[in-house]
């Protein structure tokens, strides 16, 4: 195992590098640099993602299209689906095709219902986004109150039976996946009380227990590290000044420890968000939501590829996108975490 | 984490309600995986078509399947294929990912930062997405579902042995081992691997939890086990079907998958916790008021303290006193030095004047009074005010102290405009003029600044400037200059001696440092173990009569004194705090010797690396 030099550690500087001329404008404005090399990370892991997809079929083990069509089809059929699916040309004519595609808005056809794989998607993009985008929304306009309430009010170990309590639900909550919180929602409120459309998608209420199955989690995720994060700034030297100052609660909360934890949060929440656009698989199916999430499910369950490969790739710059607003929003709110990085 | 050493502290942990539960746990668990098949094997697969669909009763308490099967007794035989499943997918994960981390931090710089750039590219998905990949590589069976979520974790155990193998690289005692010729196998062997697996099995347990539940919800999607065999996900998939007519079908499984889940995660909590409690604080004990008159005369005390004693609860509840009867009187305008070794309690007595103690500190006092405020109750709402205006205080790490998110303007403005109703225009021109008069250079420029934009002592002098904003009687000081370097020292110092001044506030300085207080106070107020011993003139050292007085004097070095000799230093304290007695070299202050002599200040970190 190679160890770092201490020469080394010692000349890498902590702050922003100064480097050679041509990094010199960008060293003066750190946040700049730290867009710019998200933007190129993120364009980075577009293309590995473009790549992964494309390789997807080749790296299915034997024959994937005898997998998909089953042991009793003739050879022809075969035949001719591998030629649907350009398969029998040479590797570097199919990625030519695959790129070419993608530019143009082509992204195959579905092998099961021989529609254009673009079209399905568009039509059922809308209802993941709609799931997910509402979810998250439920989960970080929920999360701060409670964290910040249960911090200011369990700090230096009192009102230790309501810290016990709330934390108690939130480890519950956190715990339990959303897909059974869905079915358990289902059960409760769909069937046994009747209140809420149990599945199905469209109309307002339709989206009530989807999206609370979906969005408690994570709720209770990030509702638990504000809630860690604020204790610890509470207890930072700052908030003993601005005590020392005699602000109001508000102020004092609101003012000077809320803008310590964005960065945090912030992190936190870009892994809330992510991990809501994947949860969407498992909540769309529960509640038989005609999404992307169903889809991709039904896609790997009829070995459709070309499908597949869409719905894959959609998730993945979903996730990239996800990963990039969150770091914008970093670089706008928390412009110490960029200089950190620069 | 390097030097824990897991073992006994783990036993400590197993005494712990929570430790006890989460083994009891672990053995039911152990005992259905092992035994679960054999004995209800025969009752899971048994068909009664008669009693096919049924609901929970208490022949069949999760009730029965599309065949007449015991719902119950196939939860429990599933949960040998649900565990080993979910353990076969963390070996992979764990295993894939100690190579992969290893091997990059065998590789060169350039790859190595290859490898983790791809890492971390790979952890911004999340696992459910990497597992549905790979699962549509190595196909919708069990084999296949414990693949795809084995290596959906390998980026994480990738990302936790580089990041551990760097930080105990970084370490000095590896540094150590390298100087003293260790070859570098050795030193993985015997200093990286011992520090590297304790924090590796703690995230392995809690990463089972995560394999269980993202094996639960691709069984559940019907991508995991198939049919015949079944696990808790395929269980809970068929339920899942039936729930508007049966909820217990999938709730039993359901429970399964939670209880499990939830139990690999507390063993991850309790591994990583050892024998580390949480520390049990007291409730605030209601503040007994003092009854003080509410006129304040100009020249009556500013702070007037008489028998203080506080205490802190200490880790098994009980109450630990720090301060044990001070008594503390601050004139108006007078400049008076608090010193003592740390620990002394110094400044626990000024947080307790300034009522700025935590809710875990426990004060009381005969008196504790500032300018006819009683400190022991909550401040009224007029009081909280007249606090606002009439007390600053600066701290030890300027840093630290200012708020990093708020601009130095903001943190300068907003006592005034919150106490004196000030308007922002004005309070900000006041802000511009408070800076320039301690000397910050370039003020307008460092109103629109972050702290961590500024020098350090540049930093201490905004804490001061924030005392010009108002009208103080009193600024308490804390080791103002402690983490500055000596020129910073003393332009900070003229800058407080400035505000002082311009005010007519009175000082309360805090040091472990009496030379610096000598120059600086008109009154020394000597502190040890929580205990008031000697108030001094500072012009007149050789009055000293308390021995600990004349001790810290002893370690204060000067031109004359002589560099061959050991340090002196202040002995450890009497058990019973008796007089404490001096290293006899030291007692006769002409033998003063050795350089950098700070006393009593063992183990305090100091902020610019100098070895105190």
């Amino acid at each position: 195992m190679t160890l770092p030099s201490p020469a080394l550690e010692a000349t890498t500087p902590a702050g922003p590098p100064a480097g050679p001329a041509g990094r010199a404008g960008l060293a003066a404005h750190p946040r700049l640099a730290f867009v710019l090399a998200r933007l190129a990370r993120a364009l980075v892991s577009l293309v590995l993602v473009l790549l992964a997809a494309f390789f997807l079929v080749h790296l299915v083990p034997g024959d994937p299209v005898r997998a998909a069509l089953g042991p009793t089809v003739s050879p022809e059929t075969v035949e001719a689906l591998r030629q649907q699916l350009g398969l029998d040309r040479p590797l570097g004519a199919q990625l030519g095709h695959y790129v070419t595609g993608l530019v143009t808005g082509d992204l195959g056809t579905s092998v099961t219902s021989q529609r254009p794989v673009a079209t399905i998607l568009l039509e059922r993009l809308p209802a993941t986004l709609t799931l997910a985008g509402l979810s998250f929304l439920l989960a970080a306009v929920g999360a701060f109150p409670v964290g910040v309430a249960t911090a200011v009010s369990a700090r230096g170990g009192r009102r230790r039976g309501l810290d016990l309590v709330v934390s108690g639900v939130l480890g519950v909550l956190v715990a339990v996946p959303g897909f059974l919180l869905a079915v358990l929602l289902v059960s409760v409120f769909g069937v046994t009380l009747g209140a809420l459309p149990p599945a199905g998608w469209g109309t307002p209420a339709h989206a009530v227990l989807p999206v609370v199955a979906l969005a408690a989690g994570p709720l209770a995720y990030l509702a638990r590290i504000v809630h860690v994060e604020m204790l610890r700034v509470l207890d930072e030297p700052y908030l003993t000044t601005a005590r020392s100052k005699r602000l109001p609660a508000a102020t004092l909360y609101l003012r000077h420890a809320l803008p310590n934890i964005v960065g945090a949060a912030l992190t936190a929440g870009g892994v809330v968000l992510v991990g809501l656009v994947a949860g969407t698989v498992l909540v769309e199916t529960v509640f038989v939501i005609p999404g992307i999430g169903s889809t991709i499910v039904s896609s790997i369950s009829a070995k459709d590829y070309p499908l597949i490969q869409g719905v894959v790739l959609v998730y993945a710059v979903l996730v990239l996108v996800a990963n990039l607003l969150v770091d914008l929003a970093l670089a706008v709110l928390d412009p110490r975490s960029t200089v950190a990085e620069a | 984490m390097p030097g824990t050493r897991p073992r006994p502290a783990l036993l400590r942990t197993l005494a712990t309600p929570r430790g006890a539960a989460v083994a009891a746990g672990l053995l039911l668990l152990a005992l259905v995986t092992a035994f679960g098949p054999a004995l209800l094997g025969d009752a899971a697969d048994t068909r009664d078509l008669a009693a096919r669909q049924q609901g929970a009763s208490l022949a069949h308490p999760f009730g029965t399947d599309d065949l007449g099967r015991d719902l119950l007794a196939r939860v429990l035989v599933a949960t040998r294929l649900s565990v080993l499943l979910a353990l076969g997918a963390t070996a992979i994960s764990v295993v894939g990912g100690a190579v992969v981390g290893i091997v990059a931090a065998v590789l060169p710089a350039a790859l190595r930062r290859a490898v983790n750039a791809l890492v971390d590219i790979l952890l911004s998905f999340p696992w459910l997405l990497l597992a549905l990949f790979f699962s549509v590589i190595w196909g919708t069976t069990a084999t296949g579902a414990m693949l795809a979520v084995g290596f959906a974790g390998v980026p994480v155990f990738a990302r936790l042995v580089s990041t551990l193998a760097a930080s105990v690289a970084g370490t000095e005692y590896v540094h150590a081992a390298r100087m003293l010729g260790s070859a570098p196998l050795r030193t993985a062997r015997v200093h990286l691997l011992p520090n590297v697996l304790p924090p590796l099995l703690v995230n392995a347990a809690a990463h089972a939890s995560v394999s269980l539940l993202s094996f639960a919800a691709l069984s559940f999607l019907g991508l995991g086990v198939q049919a015949p065999a079944y696990d808790w996900g395929r269980l809970l998939n068929e339920g899942a079907r039936r729930i508007y007519v049966d909820p217990m079908a999938a709730v039993g499984p359901g429970l399964a998958i939670v209880l499990t889940g939830v139990l690999l995660a507390l063993l991850g909590e309790v591994l990583s916790e050892g024998g580390r409690r949480r520390g049990r604080a007291g409730g605030r004990p209601p503040r007994a008021g003092t009854g003080v008159a509410p006129a304040v005369a100009d020249d009556a005390p500013v702070v007037d303290v008489r028998d203080l004693r506080v205490a802190f609860a200490a880790e098994d509840g009980s109450l630990v006193e720090r301060v044990h009867g001070v008594d503390l009187r601050v004139a108006p305008r007078e400049v008076v030095g608090l010193v003592g070794e740390s620990g002394s309690g110094k400044s626990v007595t000024a947080m307790a004047v300034a009522g700025l103690l935590g809710p875990d500190a426990r004060v009381r006092a005969e008196r504790l009074v500032f300018r006819g405020i009683d400190m022991t109750r909550p401040p009224s709402p007029a009081e909280r005010t007249r606090l606002g205006l009439e007390q600053t205080m600066i701290f030890q790490d300027p840093l630290s102290s200012l708020n990093p998110s708020l601009t130095v303007g903001r943190q300068l403005t907003e006592v005034t405009e919150v106490h004196a109703r000030t308007l922002r225009a004005a309070a900000r021109a006041r802000a511009l003029a408070a800076l320039e008069r301690v000397r910050v250079p370039e003020a307008a420029r460092r109103l629109r600044q972050l702290p961590h934009e500024l020098s350090g002592g540049m930093r201490q002098r905004v804490m001061i400037a924030t005392g010009l904003m108002v009208t103080p009687r009193l600024i308490v000081a804390d080791e103002p200059t402690t983490a500055l370097d000596v020129t910073v020292q003393r332009q900070v110092l003229g800058a407080l001696r400035g505000a002082q001044r311009e005010t007519g506030a009175a000082i309360l300085l805090i040091s472990h440092d009496i030379a610096l207080v000598s120059g600086f106070c008109d009154r020394v107020v000597v502190m040890r173990s929580g205990r008031v011993v000697e108030e001094l003139d500072p012009r007149r050292w050789q009055d000293a009569t308390h021995p600990y007085t004349r001790g810290l004097i002893a370690c204060v070095p000067d031109m004359t004194t002589d560099r061959t000799r050991p340090l002196p230093v202040v002995e450890p304290e009497a058990p019973d705090d008796a007089a404490p007695a001096l290293d006899p070299g030291a007692t006769d202050r002409s033998g003063r010797t050795g350089p950098p002599a700070r006393p009593g200040r063992p183990g305090r970190p100091t902020r610019k690396g100098v070895p105190a």
